[in-house]
């Protein structure tokens, strides 16, 4: 997504041309300030405080007056009995609504973009594109509503075909369906919308002139459709790869119940409780520095093997 | 392509079936939202037995009335209104500096700057140091952590970066820099007013994402009058003692409000997210606009 600058131009200047062009241009500088303000307290800062999950962490001594303590937390955390429960709940249901998530709003906008009526194109774009406005907040509680085992319409509609009502929200065999099924309902259609520009891009007299020479529709597809998204494809799929091991504390957290938490807690739910509700801050961090590590690295990892394979990278 | 060719077999199978499954999906996505206002209007005792799917039965207002009676709600509506004009003006006007001087090639070091930027995008300190430094700067318990916190996204500053690298020319930057425009000048009289689209994107963009947010003030705020709509809805929706602040003290009332706790859910969950939902369509155009500016970018 971003090109290389070329920085060479710099070797070429002198220090006082430096300071010159500085001085002319304050300006742009001071317009990052505020960002650069940001990142620095909210990314950076951080980042320095990350030594707390090598240390023993005490208040009162503050981040770098509390003493080393080296990779013991990392160790308490491998060697706890539930890190792979952790581990597996993390990669399982990122795999998963990956899987599920993926493909879908691919197959929406290949429909979508092959209606021709543009009344109803808005139409169903509008539709499709509503639930992402939905809070998950607002989401989650719609669930707990709809599928609730007394009043849900789900469990309703399941009476009157003659089942057995089933409590969805509170059962570890449905929290997995549940969290991804309703994350491809919320966001498939907004997924949709970047495929549909790549779509807009292809020339129709491609079509035209394939259609003449007898190739169906889905020969289309296959042949001038998919390969006109296959690069905006490939950066989402890196994208997604870059975030396996993180899976969104959001709506996780809410979903969460005394029922389902052998499979609903994950390494970022599992970090908050540790840190903010136990007050286990070294801990705690070791174990979100594991986490954003393991991901950093896979994303550097798919970003190469992309670059070599389709041509397509991040960076 | 507006010419009817005659279809094949295979392709009417293809078009009877996607349209098809398009309906079905549009289905699946509006009944959900259907069933949430129409419960809302219905009787608690039938939205407790789940007894109605497609009209609402025994229509009342019980619900809303319940509603409008409770502060809280109305408090932390405010806080969110507040949160999010705030944050969005905020995180628009530094989002759209640093995008501008980000596209100007005469910004020395901007290959660095950029990089420390983006790597961000990737890596992070994590919740707990994150915890430290905004305690440490006693940014807990206030307001303008709300405000601030998440209104600046990087990948806002690069798609208005490309935005402006793409659509104002160069040439006409030079010529009116010959002319003795300064970088100040140039900005608000040339690239702002060419920018209104992308800005409204933007906007929208960071709006949005600030009404939805509930994690920073999960872990910041636990001042309730300072907290936002999305706290207080999970409160009401997700947690046991959803009915505690609207009961009153009276037993019986406290049981007839008892019986309209799904009622109330459904009529709250209307009151938060209807503006939201009535206001996107018209601003559709914007969203898609913005996404695709972020897929051409190079």
């Amino acid at each position: 997504m971003k090109k290389k600058e070329s920085g060479a131009r710099t070797d070429s200047l002198t220090l006082s041309k430096i300071r010159k062009s500085v001085k002319d241009n304050w300006v742009l500088y001071l317009f990052l300030l505020p960002t650069l303000i940001y990142v620095g307290i909210f990314s950076y800062a951080p980042m320095y405080g990350i030594q707390v999950a090598f240390k023993d962490f005490v208040p009162s001594k503050g981040i770098w007056g509390s003493p080393w303590a080296g990779g013991k937390y990392f160790e308490q955390f491998f060697q706890s009995p539930r890190f792979w429960d952790y581990v597996k709940n993390t990669l399982g249901l990122s795999l998963y609504s990956l899987a599920a998530g993926f493909p879908i709003p691919v197959v929406l906008a290949l429909v979508l973009n092959d209606i021709r009526s543009t009344k109803m194109k808005k139409f169903a774009q509008t539709v499709s594109y509503m639930p992402h406005f939905i809070s998950i907040v607002v989401l989650v509680g719609m669930m707990s509503s709809f599928f609730s085992p007394q009043s849900g319409f789900v469990n309703t509609l399941i009476k009157a075909l003659g089942g057995d009502s089933v409590y969805f929200m509170g059962s570890a065999k449905w929290f997995r369906h549940m969290y991804v099924w309703s994350g491809v309902w919320q966001n498939a259609g907004w997924g949709s919308i970047i495929y549909l520009a790549a779509l807009t891009g292809v020339s129709p007299e491609l079509h035209e002139s394939a259609m003449i020479d007898g190739a169906n529709k889905l020969q289309r597809i296959r042949h001038i459709d998919l390969p006109a998204i296959m690069p905006t494809m490939a950066i989402l799929l890196i994208l997604n790869c870059g975030s396996i091991m993180s899976v969104g504390f959001d709506k996780v957290y809410l979903m969460q119940n005394d029922l389902n938490l052998g499979v609903s807690e994950v390494i970022s739910t599992y970090t908050y409780k540790v840190g903010l509700l136990q007050k286990n801050y070294s801990y705690s961090s070791a174990i979100g520095l594991f986490n954003n590590g393991i991901n950093f690295v896979i994303l550097v990892a798919v970003n190469k093997i992309s670059g070599k394979l389709s041509g397509t990278s991040l960076w | 392509m507006k010419k009817k060719m005659k279809m094949g077999t295979g392709d009417k199978i293809f078009y009877v079936l996607t349209r098809g499954l398009l309906a079905a999906f549009l289905v699946i996505v509006l009944y959900p939202i259907y069933f949430v206002v129409i419960a809302s209007f219905s009787d608690p005792t039938y939205v407790n037995s789940g007894e109605f799917l497609f009209f609402p039965k025994g229509f009342t207002m019980l619900g809303y009335s319940q509603i409008f009676k409770t502060a809280r709600i109305w408090i932390s509506y405010a806080n969110t209104l507040i949160y999010v004009t705030c944050g969005t003006l905020l995180g628009l006007a530094a989002s759209v500096m640093a995008g501008y001087a980000l596209s100007q090639k005469k910004l020395l070091g901007k290959s660095v700057i950029m990089g420390l930027l983006v790597f961000t995008m990737y890596f992070g300190g994590g919740l707990i140091p994150t915890y430290l430094v905004v305690k440490g700067i006693h940014l807990t318990n206030t307001r303008t952590l709300l405000i601030i916190m998440g209104s600046i996204s990087i990948y806002n500053i690069i798609l208005i970066r490309s935005f402006f690298v793409s659509t104002l020319p160069q040439e006409l930057q030079d010529a009116a820099f010959i002319d003795g425009c300064g970088n100040g000048q140039y900005f608000f009289k040339v690239a702002l007013p060419l920018s209104k689209a992308i800005l409204a994107v933007i906007g929208l963009y960071i709006a949005v994402a600030h009404w939805n947010s509930y994690f920073s003030a999960l872990i910041y705020v636990t001042d309730r009058a300072k907290q936002p709509l999305q706290l207080y809805l999970r409160e009401v929706l997700l947690m046991a003692q959803s009915t505690s602040d609207l009961m009153e003290v009276d037993p019986q009332a406290a049981a007839q409000l008892n019986r309209m706790v799904e009622v109330i859910k459904y009529g709250i969950i209307v009151v938060s997210t209807v503006p939201i939902i009535c206001v996107y369509p018209f601003l559709q155009k914007y969203f898609v606009k913005g996404v695709m500016i972020g897929s051409v970018k190079g």
